[in-house]
């Protein structure tokens, strides 16, 4: 046994993890390590593990305002330098193309400078909610200390990656130790599900996965949902619905029945469990459009879209031309990548843009007086109903398109 | 004079009178982080001050900003100078931790009233009443 750190400290650290923690290794390493430990405590950690990889959210200046950026001021100015890889969260603006987009000066410096700060600490300033695209990619059983709740669901339930639901100061204490207090999703008997949903609905648009999310996050809470009768899923399908339930309950976790890899290896309901039918979607599509016919602005890229949707919605735009803006968000590398390919040229040739580092969730878009926003987000209705106030209009990839090209909403 | 051991979530030592509050606390929206005022209005103990104060109630709610706004008090100098939680989650405790302010969870605060004298050393918390 190695020895008990300090009197009301239930975990057991190593010799290495304590003198950490007794501020042997300096101020930056004693504060990360308190915060590991106090998130052990309080969940009954035994232990820290290693990780492999960490996303840290707390990017957008529109959540972090000038407290956070002091907070993360402090780590820099002593010397914090991460030791697990570690990508970043979206921002709150197009980092290149702010001015253009009509971001206020104000409120770009700052972000840039939050930007800034996380780069210095050695994280990849990445910005983006699909860190699994750009190579942050852990494999099956790996332990990580992941923020964002999207990307979270994503690793633990298609790849099979284990990771707790990080805060942005928790992912950040855990990628400067390159550990992670060993509780929850780390551990085999956690990630049992506690509720079965039997699918019976007819699972046909892109958008009907983010519709089933709202019902099951809504059912389970912060349950894992085992699904059954699903078709057979597209990547997207499975970022949509585990964003989808995200939002809706606070679901990191969840089972598809012979797709998902933990769902193809072991039993993974729990013996008591709950079990719901979905015969359809109908509630779910009435809680999510709640806005006028006319539509202001259409958003896609909630999570970031990958190079599928941009080659998909650039096929569906090719020689037409947008009546109402058409905002499809992804990353710097992604973006760069579909220009070389061409379909940043289709796409902005329509009117629409190809909008990098932010998203509608995080990007001051109350600042544009728009009333009705279409998008095929779940989570983005979510947020842009509460925190953005406007309304929403939600559809699958061809309905926004569709959406953008008359200006009208038609089901 | 009472003594009671709780968990540790931030080592220190710290003394002070008591502000008790039977409810959940955001931080965010809940406390002005310039003046220390608690601003919520449905807090039970709305319009005092946090400053200096050894600073009780059951555990946090809300954004996880909280955290930075307990760092921005401690920086305007009117944050409380302890946390005592009867049962502490992520946003409080990591919002003690960066702002240096001792803090001690799993204590039995129903024992607790405003006005009290506390002394915090470590996980222990000793109580006179005042």
């Amino acid at each position: 046994m190695e020895g008990n750190i300090a009197v009301g400290v239930n975990m057991q650290l190593t010799k290495e993890e304590q003198s950490i923690y007794d501020g042997e290794q300096g101020e930056v390493l004693q504060k990360a390590m308190e915060i590991l430990v106090a998130l052990g405590q309080i969940y009954d950690a035994e232990k820290l593990i290693p990780i492999k990889s960490v996303q840290v959210a707390g990017v957008s200046y529109k959540n972090l305002g000038r407290p956070g950026i002091e907070f993360l001021e402090w780590w820099v100015e002593h010397g914090a330098d991460v030791k697990a890889f570690s990508t970043l969260n979206p921002a709150g603006i197009d980092l290149k193309r702010w001015k253009e987009l009509g971001f206020s000066e104000d409120f770009s410096v700052n972000q840039q400078y939050i930007v800034d700060l996380y780069q210095k600490m050695g994280i990849v300033p990445t910005c983006t909610c699909t860190p699994y695209e750009l190579g942050n990619l852990p494999k099956f059983g790996d332990h990580i200390g992941w923020s964002e709740s999207s990307a979270v669901s994503f690793a633990n339930s298609y790849i099979g990656a284990r990771t707790n639901r990080e805060g942005g100061p928790s992912a950040l204490a855990a990628a400067l130790i390159g550990k992670t207090p060993c509780y929850g999703y780390h551990l085999d008997e956690e990630r049992m599900a506690s509720s079965v949903f039997i699918v019976d609905a007819k699972m046909t648009r892109d958008s009907d996965f983010g519709a089933l999310g709202v019902l099951a996050g809504k059912e389970t809470k912060k349950g894992i949902p085992y699904f059954r009768g699903l078709p057979d899923m597209m990547s997207y399908n499975f970022k949509q619905l585990g964003a989808s339930m995200a939002a809706s309950g606070s679901v990191a976790l969840y089972h598809v029945d012979g797709q998902t890899p933990e769902a193809r290896t072991r039993n993974m309901i729990a013996e008591a469990n709950e079990v719901y039918a979905i015969e359809d979607l109908k509630d779910a599509y009435a809680y999510l459009n709640t806005g006028s016919e006319k539509i202001d602005l259409v958003s896609m890229g909630c999570p970031h879209a990958s190079m599928e949707e941009i080659m998909i919605i650039s096929q569906m735009l090719k020689g037409k031309s947008v009546k109402v803006p058409l905002w499809i968000t992804t990353s710097q590398a992604t973006a760069c990548q579909a220009s070389s390919y061409g379909y940043k040229d289709v796409i902005e040739g329509s009117g629409a843009k190809l909008i990098t580092d932010t998203c509608m969730v995080v990007s001051p878009i109350e600042e544009f007086g728009y009333d009705t926003v279409a998008t095929n987000s779940a989570k983005g209705c979510y947020y842009m109903q509460s925190w953005c106030k406007v309304r929403t209009r939600y559809g699958g990839m061809r309905q926004c398109v569709d959406a953008a090209l008359t200006g009208r909403w038609s089901e | 004079m009472t003594e009671f051991t709780g968990r540790l979530i931030k080592k220190g030592n710290a003394s002070g009178k008591a502000l008790v509050s039977r409810k959940p606390l955001s931080f965010l929206g809940g406390i002005d982080p310039k003046t220390g005022n608690v601003i919520d209005r449905e807090s039970d103990i709305y319009g005092e001050s946090v400053a200096g104060k050894v600073l009780v109630f059951p555990y946090g709610k809300g954004s996880t900003v909280g955290s930075y706004i307990i760092l921005w008090l401690k920086k305007e100098g009117v944050s409380p100078t302890a946390i005592i939680n009867e049962s502490s989650e992520p946003i409080v405790c990591v919002g003690a931790i960066i702002s240096d302010i001792p803090m001690v969870d799993k204590i039995d605060i129903s024992k607790i009233e405003t006005g009290d004298d506390i002394i915090i050393e470590g996980n222990k918390v000793t109580l006179s009443k005042g």
